[in-house]
């Protein structure tokens, strides 16, 4: 059955109730009724209940819109179940009905595109309206939200749990080695959130550039970039303010850090984290578009943040600080990894070729699972063979985290609102288990204080 | 409605009665409907859905009337009709609480309707001749 004939059998079977035909009365009003329906999709026709009354019958021979709609109220949530069909032609008799066979039709179901891709395809419709309004105004419409929520959407603040959690570990590590300055440690942490926050501002400004982000348009919670250029909310110049401010202030910490803790060792940390941060997107390296931003991701978030906040604490280097940001690095890999699954069509229009991009669905599910059992696999074994305290081990705990966001992957990879919740998740992941890993420090850290030789298990 | 090319456009809309006006609230997202107002005011709306008009004893009606758009403030304008938008639908404030992720889609125009006419059908039934109102002072 063809595409029309298809969705005229919609009409029948998807719980539509009765039809409005819409048509423009003798005073020049549109007149829109209620009437019942029966769907002859065989002939490519509707058939419809006459209306009784001259001035609300529909005309014979003249254009008309015939609508159907559905929605279920759920009383205290909103709606769902929402679709209509729109269609457009002349009507004329058949055996004491009105018969239609669109010329045109237009249509929308949610099950078949979901209420936010809807919308997210309306935003160039958003700014045309907007300019329009501008012009009629004359002044400069633009949408608006108040200065904390732009703030925390520009740039993506609850993000800042893949700075904290290497961070803070890297601080651990040094603690339990006996190195501990509480003032370094909070600045150690703002120069990496503002590194941090720089990348998240240089990213959405150039995947805006790229196209990447117009070429989305299924957005989530998790994916997709802050959009608050491309929805008109501050400008490429107040972003591009915004990134360089991040970067001068983590960059101005930074210098500080090195010149009172130790110059080359950790301008060199700098320097790669802030090389990293800002060529993820940024031309002429574009990491992510190389297939090599997950990398470069699990290189920053991982081993160079731990170290370097070792050595700001210690300065000196070392193999467990590294050993141990190796689990963490790879489950903030695993967060962009994810979150670049429903991006896929978007950053494959703009060059941006991601993994999942590159990768068939079952080549990244499959890797998914084996970097899940790798980061697991090093902290047992990191914890067992003494690397890394013993009651690190508990981290483990969080691993049967990992199992619904694998199911969901094989479920909702191209169903990006349904994959969203697990997207969720999979931070959580990476979250609780840095926090545990941190925690097992914190355990063998009080055992050495409390007892000069703790039992094997605390240490 | 009725487009800039005198083509017919119906849209499914939730509409909100202060006793005089009908409103609707449309963002900016979906603003086609508010450019076709702009360009002719002569609007229809049929209320006929049993699944949405949760009524004692269902009835039909269709009004015709004179919209306007208003859109001098679309970041808070619409928050006038937030009363009678809230009695009518609760779970709006659940929604409002998501402003942050949905920032277009509550840039809103509101669209006044000042009802011309009516057409009543006491048991929904369109088959059987409706009771016409003339309304022309109503709204004013």
């Amino acid at each position: 059955m063809s595409a029309p004939g298809r969705l005229l059998e919609s009409i029948s079977s998807r719980g539509y109730t009765h039809a409005v035909v819409a048509f423009v009365d003798d005073r020049g009003y549109p007149l829109s009724v209620a009437t019942a329906f029966a769907v002859h999709a065989d002939r490519g026709a509707i058939l419809l209940e006459p209306v009784a009354g001259d001035e609300v019958a529909p005309p014979i021979g003249r254009e008309v819109n015939v609508v159907f709609s559905h929605i279920r109220p759920q009383p205290g949530v909103g709606y769902d179940e929402r679709r209509y069909v729109s269609l457009w032609g002349t009507l004329r008799p058949s055996d004491g009905h009105l018969e239609l066979v669109p010329d045109r039709v237009q249509h929308w179901d949610e099950e078949e595109m979901t209420f936010f891709e809807f919308s997210e395809r309306g935003v160039p419709q958003a700014h045309r309206y907007m300019e329009r309004v501008s012009r009629e105004q004359g002044r400069r419409i633009r949408p608006q939200l108040s200065r904390g929520w732009l703030f925390l959407r520009a740039t993506r603040l609850p993000f800042l749990s893949a700075t904290f959690i290497p961070v803070a570990l890297g601080i651990s590590v040094a603690a339990l080695h006996g190195q501990w300055h509480w003032w370094l440690a909070i600045l150690t942490l703002v120069a990496a959130a503002c590194v941090h926050l720089g990348l998240n501002v240089a990213n959405d400004v150039f995947d805006t550039l790229s196209g990447a982000d117009q070429a989305n348009v299924t957005p989530t919670q998790f994916s997709g970039g802050s959009r608050v250029i491309l929805y008109g909310l501050l400008s490429m110049r107040q972003m591009v303010a915004l990134m360089l401010g991040f970067y001068a202030v983590g960059a101005g910490i930074g210098l500080y850090l090195a010149v009172t803790r130790g110059f080359w060792p950790l301008f060199w940390i700098g320097v790669a984290g802030l090389f990293i941060s800002l060529f993820y997107t940024a031309p002429p390296f574009r990491f992510v578009h190389r297939g090599i931003g997950e990398l470069t991701v699990f290189l920053g978030f991982g081993p160079i943040m731990t170290i370097g906040a070792y050595y700001v604490q210690a300065r000196a280097w070392s193999w467990e600080a590294i050993y141990a940001s190796l689990p963490v690095g790879i489950l903030v890999a695993l967060i962009l990894y994810v979150n670049e699954v429903p991006d896929r069509p978007g950053d494959a229009a703009a060059g941006k070729r991601t993994l999942p991009v590159r990768w068939s669905k079952d080549a990244v599910i499959a890797v998914y699972a084996l970097a899940v059992a790798a980061a697991f696999g090093l902290i047992a074994g990191g914890a067992i063979a003494g690397v890394i305290p013993r009651p690190c081990i508990l981290a483990v705990l969080a691993a049967p985290m990992a199992v619904p966001v694998y199911h969901a992957l094989r479920e909702h990879y191209d169903s990006p609102y349904r994959l969203m919740p697990f997207m969720g998740t999979n931070v959580q992941l990476h979250m609780a288990t840095g926090m545990v890993l941190i925690l097992g420090y914190v355990i063998a850290i009080v055992a050495s204080h409390i007892s000069g030789h703790p039992p094997a298990f605390l240490r | 409605m009725i487009d800039d090319r005198g083509r017919l456009v119906t849209h499914p809309l939730i509409p909100l009665y202060d006793g005089q006006h009908i409103y609707m609230t449309s963002s900016i997202l979906f603003s086609r409907k508010l450019e076709h107002i702009k360009g002719n005011p002569k609007v229809s709306v049929s209320i006929s859905d049993p699944n949405a008009v949760r009524v004692e004893r269902f009835r039909r009606a269709t009004i015709q009337g004179d919209a306007t758009v208003d859109d001098a403030d679309l970041h808070s304008g619409w928050e006038r009709v937030l009363p009678i938008w809230r009695k009518k639908e609760p779970a709006i404030d659940f929604f409002l609480g998501k402003r942050v992720a949905l920032p277009l889609f509550f840039e809103r125009a509101v669209i006044e309707i000042a009802p011309r006419r009516a057409f009543l059908w006491e048991d929904g039934d369109t088959s059987r001749q409706p009771t016409v109102f003339e309304l022309m002072g109503a709204g004013r």
